[in-house]
Order: structure tokens, then C-alpha cells, then sequence
């Protein structure tokens, strides 16, 4: 016990450090996360007939709607794909973006009771949200795979791109980081501004149709396709119909905005997040 | 064993009253800009000139201000004071949940804190995967819940719920569950707010135990609470925090002896002279009497006697008499209301009243028995139906109540002291 004045394990000023990402103190509570993502998958299906089965019944059904409305009644176009191969192409990325985002964006409201109590690096919240969607996000993957299987063994309309398949891990996790950026950064604001909370379910919407998600970038102008391009959202997604099918926009110089895009956007959105950790619980 | 392992230095905590939020976000654009531009924050300027020439206008709060303390290795320190003193804020600030506005604190050790129990329990999981679940938010590793998985399971006396969601849970249970969690807890420093309030008495008792073990292992305990007996039993310093200042720090017993102390000279002082009143002042009370049977102003009451209290006013303006509500508090030296006297509660409506005159307040047989209350008193007057109470005049801590033990029963037997004298009558009557 011999310690010297200046040993102190923890000091508690006004403010922290501009940039501040306490890897060992998240590392430190690595159970907390995991069990914060069990909880996320356990407690979802709790008291519901089908159970875990919805994780499957969800997509499917997102993406016949699509398969039907767009492709069917309104015709658009597919780049030639089979339309139901092609709309989960897009949705499976998709998915995972929307949900993290619009998960991650409620951290701080949908947390202030446990925040207010307990001291935690709070970044685990977000991360755990992260870490439970690829669970989701694995699943659908999966029936993305089914449906892709059976249209490449019954059709040849199917080109897979066998040689850029390491390029999906990086898809996603631009994709992990760009939910986790916009949601983190707009759960900081809303702390203070609720009015961002209303944006969210207006803005993914949108967000989705300027994604190429339902049209494929080809069908356009130039111009527009230009405009498509700076939506960071655009290029994976994709890069993924390319891998997969054959069909869509892949290109490295794009890819690379995309990737340096993300990056900017986690740096600058945990700035802003640890601004408000420490003093949230008087705004919120 | 006498080493620092938290040093409070110049801490203080300042709060924003009123709206937070709307139409500031072109306020912290400008603020935002400025400090990238490295100029002075507009904003702030502003805020410093209304703090410094107008303290009384500001919104701007001192919630803790100037606290300055140091805690020992193996201290378990009592945190007392009244509502809005700031303890409240003082553990927030040392659970990390807020931050200071300035000063620092620094502390040796791993810190755990227990603000409320059973935070973040899903009500959808069951009682073994809330265990988890909570154990991990108040900082433990699932290696250590699993070791003390059956000690915990055992101490919440749940057993037969265990694989029950929750939400199923009786109210008991839950905070049983929910206590047996964080006392397993094995930080070197625990902070501990007022959660021994709940359960039975019986798991009351085991709280306290348990938080007794903790503190007999040469951990360092920080315990805030209205209980004064728990204070004593539990602690051996104190710090009494006053309206965001630390008021007296020393030993326990010197910090409960403080305590009661202020709250009592409080109301020694005549009543004319206290800045602490609230309400609009159409009517002040000027004096609190006692009086006895023989209409003779008493010091000390007697249980089982006769006696009057008046409240003597002077009134200044109007006041409308069927609006008007007299409420009368009685505490006891741990600053618990014991009982209340209403005058709506009574259905009472003043018929008159004149410039100067006195409520008086009849009591045919005082039924405390011996101890020092406090009075808090509050008139009121409802403007319209739809409206709260407007206060007239309030004051807490107004007067003290000395009561001496008497013979209620006429028994020849002297009454023991504190609560309440019930009436009844035994007997024994065959099955």
C-alpha cells in the first residue's frame, strides 16, 4: 500500500479530452456487450408465437413487396435480374444500415434511465447494437444466399464476380460504420434537439430511394448518377449487387470515397458523442 | 491504513434552470464557430455578466459549490443534509453519471456505485439473465457473477423465480433480486444511495448487514441518507452538505449532532427575523405559542395534557376565507414527517378573520409521546377551482415541540418515549 500522491487510478475533471476512444475501458466491459446483444435478440421474440422465425419472415416478405409493387405493377427496371434475387441484393445491406441506424440514433434517450444511475463507457450501447444486427444481418445474408443458389442453378442470368469476393467483409463493415456515424452523431444532438428524432423515420425513407435500392443507378442521367455516386450509401450497395449478381457500379475510386466518407464520419461523430456523454444527463 | 482514496477538490456543479433546448441550436452554432476561430464564446459572456451583477435574476444554479473533501482507506462516510442540498448531485458527479462544472475529484481504486438498485433489469429476462445483465452494467465480469451466481441467488431468497421473466415479479422480489445483485458487488469504493429504503424489514435488516461485511473488510463505503439511525450505525464520518456547501466534517456522530442541531436553531430563531419564508405575504405569522388548560404559554408539553398551539398573524391583504388551507407539519429528530394537521383534510372553512389574530389549533390529549419534533407550517389560499395553492406563507423548521414524558393512561406509570400514543384497551378473552 504504498502509493505515491500523484497515483491516482481515475480523475473526474469538467471536461474530457477533445478526442477520446477508451479502448481499454470498452474491452473492459466486453461482457456487458455481449450480454447487451443477447439481451437485443432474446428479448425481441420473447412471447411471440413463430419465435426466432421472424428474423427469417421479415425479409422475405419486405422483399416480395418490392418484387411485386416495383417490379410487377410499376415496372421497373432489374438490370435483367431476376427481380426477386435482385430487391434482396439490395435490402440485405440495406437492413443492416437502416437498423443500426435508426437503433443507434436513440442511444441516449432510450438509455438516459440506466445512464443516469450507472457509469459505463457508454460507447457499449451503440457497439452492442452493432454487434446484435450482424446477427440479423448473418440471417438474412442467408436467405439472400438461398434465393441467389436457386436462380443461378435454374438460370444464367446470374454473373457472380468470384474475384472481388473479398471485398464483401470490407462492404459491411462500411456499412456498420456508416449506421453506427449517423446514428451516433444524431443521438448526440438529439439529446439537447429532439427534433431530430422526427427527421429519422422521414429521412431513412428517402434515404433508401436516393440508395439505388429500388433503382438501379444505370436507368439514370449522368448527372443524377453523379449525385447517386456522392451518397456514400450508393456504391456499397452496389458493390454488392456487382459481387453477387454481375450487374450494378463498382468502382475502386468510388469505394474509396465511400471507405474515407465512413472514416470521417465515426472520428467526427465520436467527438461529438463524448462532448456529450459527460453532461447529457442535465440536457436530456 | 490511512490512505487518501478520493480527494474532492474545488468541486462545484452548476445548473441551467429553466427551458434547456429550444432555440439554442443558432446559439450553439455561433458558440461552436467562435471556439474554432479561437475567439471568447459570445454565449458565456453573456452568462458571466447576469452570474456577477445580478445573482438573483440569473438562472444560472450552484448546485455544489467550493466542496472540498478527502475520504480514508476503510472510511465509511455518511452524507447527510436536507432535501436540495446537493447530495444527490455530489454521488452523480462521483458515479461518473454527470460531470463537474469544476474542480476535480481523483480516486484510488476500482468505484462502484449503487444509485438505484436493479438498473437496467429487462422485464422481458428472467431473474437469471437480469443477474447477468445487471452485474455486467454495475461492472462486474460474467466470470465473477458466475462464481457468485448461487451466493446471489441465495441472498435474494428467489430461488423458485429464477427462470421467471421478471415482469411476473412481486414488487418485494424484484428489489430482493435486484439489492442481492449489487451487494455482491466487491468494489474498493461503493457509493450507496438511500436504496436500504425498500423491502421489508426483515430484508432491511439484511441490507444493513451486508453493507456492515462490506465496510468491516476495509473497504471505503459512501452512504447517503435521510436514516439517521443508519447513519449512526453504519458510519464513521459524516459531511453535512447545506444548500451546495459542506457545512461540517468530522466524525458521524459529530455530523448527525450537527444536523439536528442546525435544523433545531433554526427554529430558535424568532420567527419575525427568518429570510427563509416562502409565499405572497398577504398574511405572516409572527409567533407559534403553546398554551396549557389554564390558558398559561408552556416551553415543554406533557403527553396526555391539554394544550393550544396558536400562530399568532398579522394579516395585510384580502384574502378569500373559503379558500383558505392551513397545514401543519410535525417531524421527528431523523426529519420524518410523523403527522400532519389539514384544515382541508378536516373539511374546516374560517368564517372571519381579522388584521391580527391567531390560528389556533385545539388539542384535547397530546398523543406524542416524548421526543423534539419540528413544526413546518403552510398557508394557502385556491384561486379558482382549476388552480394549485397559491402559498401565502411557508416555513419549515418554524418552531420546536419539546415533549416530556407524561402519564396518558392516569396509570401511575410514566409513558416510554417516541411515536405515538394509540388509544386502546387490553383484555383477555377466552376462545
Amino acid at each position: 500500500m504504498m502509493q505515491t500522491k500523484e497515483d491516482w487510478d481515475l480523475i473526474i475533471r469538467p471536461r474530457s479530452k477533445w478526442f477520446q476512444l477508451d479502448l481499454h475501458a470498452i474491452w473492459k466491459y466486453r461482457d456487458l456487450l455481449m450480454l447487451l446483444v443477447k439481451r437485443d435478440f432474446v428479448a425481441v421474440y420473447k412471447q411471440t408465437i413463430l419465435g426466432p422465425l421472424w428474423f427469417f419472415i421479415q425479409p422475405v416478405l419486405t422483399a416480395l413487396t418490392f418484387t411485386f409493387i416495383f417490379g410487377r405493377v410499376a415496372q421497373l427496371s432489374t438490370e435483367k435480374m431476376p427481380p426477386m434475387a435482385f430487391y434482396l441484393a439490395g435490402i440485405t445491406l440495406w437492413t443492416y444500415f437502416s437498423d443500426c441506424f435508426i437503433k443507434t440514433s436513440n442511444t441516449f434517450i432510450a438509455n438516459a434511465g440506466v445512464f443516469g444511475k450507472v457509469y459505463f463507457p457508454r460507447l457499449i450501447i451503440p457497439l452492442s447494437i452493432l454487434v446484435s444486427n450482424l446477427m440479423k444481418l448473418g440471417i438474412q445474408f442467408l436467405i439472400f444466399l438461398c434465393v441467389w443458389m436457386y436462380y443461378y442453378n435454374t438460370t444464367d442470368k446470374i454473373h457472380p464476380q468470384w474475384q472481388y469476393m473479398w471485398v464483401l467483409p470490407i462492404l459491411i463493415i462500411m456499412m456498420a460504420g456508416l449506421g453506427f456515424g449517423f446514428g451516433v452523431l444524431i443521438s448526440s444532438l438529439t439529446t439537447k434537439y429532439r427534433d431530430f428524432t422526427f427527421l429519422i423515420g422521414f429521412g431513412v425513407q428517402l434515404l433508401m430511394y436516393g440508395s439505388s435500392i429500388v433503382l438501379p443507378i444505370s436507368t439514370m442521367s449522368p448527372k443524377v448518377q453523379f449525385l447517386m455516386k456522392l451518397n456514400p450509401l450508393t456504391s456499397v450497395i452496389e458493390g454488392f449487387k456487382f459481387i453477387f449478381l454481375g450487374s450494378g457500379f463498382f468502382e475502386f475510386n468510388w469505394l474509396l470515397y465511400c471507405f474515407g466518407f465512413m472514416i470521417v464520419l465515426v472520428a467526427l461523430s465520436v467527438i461529438i458523442f463524448n462532448k456529450v456523454e459527460k453532461s447529457f444527463m442535465d440536457t436530456v | 491504513m490511512s490512505n487518501t482514496v478520493i480527494k474532492v477538490e474545488g468541486l462545484g456543479k452548476q445548473y441551467r434552470l429553466g427551458k434547456v433546448g429550444a432555440a439554442t441550436l443558432s446559439s450553439d452554432l455561433n458558440r461552436w464557430i467562435a471556439k474554432v476561430r479561437g475567439k471568447e464564446d459570445p454565449n458565456l459572456k453573456i452568462g458571466e455578466v447576469n452570474d456577477r451583477t445580478k445573482v438573483s435574476t440569473s438562472n444560472l444554479v450552484w448546485a455544489l459549490k467550493d466542496i472540498n473533501f478527502e475520504v480514508k482507506q476503510g472510511d465509511v462516510l455518511g452524507i447527510i443534509g436536507k432535501n436540495g442540498a446537493g447530495k444527490s448531485t455530489l454521488l452523480k458527479i462521483l458515479s461518473r453519471v454527470t460531470a463537474p462544472t469544476i474542480g476535480d475529484i481523483k480516486v484510488k481504486g476500482r468505484i462502484a456505485s449503487l444509485l438505484e438498485v436493479g438498473t437496467g433489469f429487462h422485464p422481458e429476462l428472467s431473474g437469471r439473465e437480469n443477474i447477468y445483465l445487471n452485474g455486467a452494467i454495475l461492472g462486474m465480469t460474467k466470470q465473477e457473477i458466475k462464481n457468485k451466481f448461487d451466493e446471489i441467488v441465495d441472498f435474494s431468497g428467489v430461488e423458485r423465480y429464477i427462470d421467471t421473466p421478471v415482469k411476473r415479479y412481486s414488487s418485494g422480489m424484484y428489489v430482493r433480486l435486484a439489492f442481492a445483485v449489487a451487494a455482491h458487488l466487491e468494489p474498493e469504493i461503493l457509493i450507496v444511495d438511500e436504496v436500504l429504503a425498500v423491502g421489508d424489514a426483515e430484508f432491511q435488516k439484511k441490507c444493513l448487514g451486508k453493507m456492515k461485511d462490506v465496510s468491516g473488510q476495509g473497504r471505503t463505503v459512501l452512504f447517503v441518507s435521510h436514516n439517521m439511525a443508519a447513519v449512526k450505525g453504519l458510519c464513521t464520518t459524516g459531511i453535512v452538505l447545506e444548500q451546495g456547501t459542506i457545512k461540517f466534517n468530522g466524525t458521524s456522530e459529530g455530523a448527525i449532532d450537527f444536523y439536528s442541531r442546525s435544523a433545531y436553531n433554526l427554529s430558535e430563531i424568532p420567527l419575525e427575523e427568518r429570510k427563509d419564508r416562502k409565499g405572497n405575504g398577504k398574511l405572516r405569522i409572527k409567533d407559534i405559542i403553546y398554551v396549557n388548560n389554564l390558558g398559561t404559554r408552556v416551553g415543554d408539553l406533557t403527553s396526555g395534557e391539554y394544550y393550544k398551539i396558536q400562530f399568532q398573524f398579522e394579516r395585510y391583504q384580502q384574502i378569500d376565507l373559503k379558500q383558505l388551507t392551513f397545514v401543519l407539519q410535525f417531524k421527528n429528530e431523523s426529519d420524518e414527517i410523523v403527522t400532519t394537521i389539514a384544515t382541508d383534510e378536516q373539511g374546516t372553512v374560517f368564517n372571519t378573520i381579522g388584521n391580527t389574530g391567531c390560528f389556533e389549533i385545539e388539542i384535547p390529549r397530546l398523543n406524542f409521546r416524548e421526543g423534539r419534533y419540528l413544526i413546518n407550517f403552510m398557508i394557502s389560499e385556491k384561486l379558482s377551482f382549476n388552480t394549485p395553492h397559491v402559498t401565502i406563507d411557508y416555513l419549515a423548521d418554524a418552531a420546536t415541540m419539546n415533549v416530556i414524558r407524561g402519564d396518558y393512561w392516569n396509570s401511575g406509570i410514566l409513558n416510554r418515549p417516541k411515536g405515538f400514543i394509540q388509544e386502546s384497551s387490553i383484555k383477555i378473552i377466552d376462545l
